[in-house]
């Protein structure tokens, strides 16, 4: 199978710079906890405008969205599962006026949060409030999907179903942070079983987000790579929070995170960004080190 | 007794029915209900507990033995309570205020239910009152708190200090767990234990308990 069309564009060089954070980047411009951070896009679209604008200055070639958590199921908890139609068109209008030409824009399709086979929530369930989310998001204009942050490939499968019905490109990356490797998904699965999984239900790109540090990605992106000839989509956090002044903090720097950057290239990494505690200046470090190397 | 080996192999392999029918037979048949649970039942969860740590076995596995565990355990638990035998321990469990994810924290809840232990879960966003209010009230030896946000993570000290603020301490026993809380952390918080699992959650209960 090729590469969709609309993103050989964007691989003609590789890696490909994504974002980085952005439900740790609202919570540094105010948004307090516990609040969903796509509510945002109504009451505060200024601001997550600005997040937008910060990574597409710091030279993100494609940023995500603000709706990461904009399914009808996680919405429930905080009383907005009416609202899943207008947070995810928000949240791709707010990306796009700040990419403008400058950037695609990716829309961020998280997990429900409820696990299917502890049976809080029905399969159907799930299949219907990423139908929903898909569908808006693609109404709104996004270049494309990314399913993210997945812990179950069964939620996985149902959530990349749903967005390819939109016809727009599919990318589908998971958690590997479990087991005494942290080679696993939460429920137990290795990378090549997830590689094989979705790109036979169709994924067009398939990738790791989230879960550990940078250093435990290399491992995982080789694995994808030998399972699979799809691009590759690494979002690594900016390793576990630690305390400071009482606070926890991010303690990963910019320059330390990038510096693993050539070697997940070599791996085989196509796209490239950060996932939680990164900010643009690990996307202006990508971009040094990329550039220079 | 060829019966009750299968019915920790039952709970092994997550077989609720067959747990549940095995139970039934046993009791019938008057086996000590202390014995069912303390030779064959509990076994059966350190194995899968064992199985979890090197790899074996992952969360699904984990799931569904200690639900066949806990329809085992329904069937000997009223009969335990009116020999005057007690839960393990009670514990109450809640992911912080400020968070509101809840499958680690379901995790934990059903591991523990599956080894033995009461637990009153509270839910998600649970302001430190509440966890004091309830700990005092029914007499928990245990508070378990779960977090999956640097935000909400400070929400973990502000409970414990409540706790100590109240009297309960150090009787009442404080867990943490969650992705971004770390072992340092929780010993700076002054946690009495920590796990990155559920699986280890229950040993950690089970070690504060002795300790």
């Amino acid at each position: 199978m090729g590469v969709h069309p609309a993103l050989a564009a964007l691989l003609q060089h590789s890696p490909v710079l994504t974002d980085g954070a952005w439900g740790t980047e609202l919570q540094k411009r105010g948004l307090p906890p516990g609040q969903p951070p796509e509510s945002w896009n109504l009451t505060h679209p200024d601001q997550v405008r600005a997040v937008a604008r910060a990574y597409v200055e710091a030279g993100s070639e494609i940023i995500l969205t603000n709706t990461f958590g904009a399914n009808r199921i996680r919405l429930a908890d905080a009383g907005l599962a009416e609202e899943v139609g207008l947070l995810n068109r928000r949240g791709v209008e707010l990306s796009r006026e700040a990419a403008g030409s400058r950037a695609a824009v990716f829309a961020s399709i998280g997990p429900t949060g409820k696990l299917l086979m502890a049976g809080e929530v029905t399969a159907e369930d799930v299949r219907a409030a990423f139908e929903e989310q898909a569908t808006a998001l693609a109404e709104a204009g996004a270049d494309a999907l990314v399913i993210e942050t997945m812990s179950d490939l069964q939620e996985a499968q149902l959530a990349l179903a749903a967005a390819k019905a939109t016809g727009l490109p599919v990318v589908v990356c998971m958690v590997f942070d479990s087991g005494r490797e942290r080679d696993r998904t939460l429920m137990g699965d290795p990378p090549e079983l997830v590689a094989r999984t979705l790109e036979a239900a169709g994924a067009d790109v398939l990738g790791a987000n989230c879960g550990q540090g940078i250093e435990g990605f290399l491992p995982i992106c080789r694995r994808l790579r030998a399972a699979s000839s799809l691009p590759l989509w690494i979002k690594p956090n900016a390793g576990l929070p630690q305390l400071m002044d009482g606070r926890p903090r991010y303690t990963t720097t910019p320059e330390s995170f990038a510096a693993h950057a050539p070697a997940l290239r070599a791996a085989g990494a196509d796209f490239l960004g950060g996932c939680c505690g990164t900010d643009p200046e690990f996307i202006r470090a990508l971009r040094r080190v990329l550039d220079r190397a | 007794m060829e019966s009750l080996d299968r019915l920790r192999d039952a709970i092994l392999n997550g077989d609720a029915d067959t747990a549940r029918t095995l139970t039934e037979q046993a009791l019938a048949a008057g086996v000590d209900p202390l014995t069912l649970v303390n030779q064959y039942m509990i076994p059966a969860m350190a194995e899968t507990g064992r199985r979890f740590e090197c790899n074996e076995f992952f969360v699904p596995e984990l799931l569904i033995a200690a639900r066949a565990m806990k329809a085992a355990l329904s069937l000997v638990r009223p009969l335990l309570a009116a020999s005057g035998v007690p839960p393990v321990a009670r514990v109450v469990l809640g992911t912080v205020r400020g968070d509101l994810h809840d499958i680690g924290k379901n995790l934990v809840g059903a591991m523990l239910e599956g080894n033995g232990f009461e637990v009153i879960d509270l839910g998600v966003n649970v302001p430190p009152e509440r966890f004091v209010e309830t700990a005092r009230e029914k007499g928990a030896k245990i508070v378990a708190m779960s977090a999956l946000l640097t935000t909400t993570m400070p929400a973990m000290r502000t409970t414990i200090e409540l706790l100590q603020a109240s009297g309960l301490r150090p009787a009442v026993k404080v867990l943490v767990g969650g992705a971004p809380v770390t072992p340092r952390f929780a010993s700076e918080i002054g946690a009495d234990g920590y796990s990155d699992n559920a699986v280890g959650a229950v040993a950690e209960a089970r070690r504060v308990l002795a300790a």
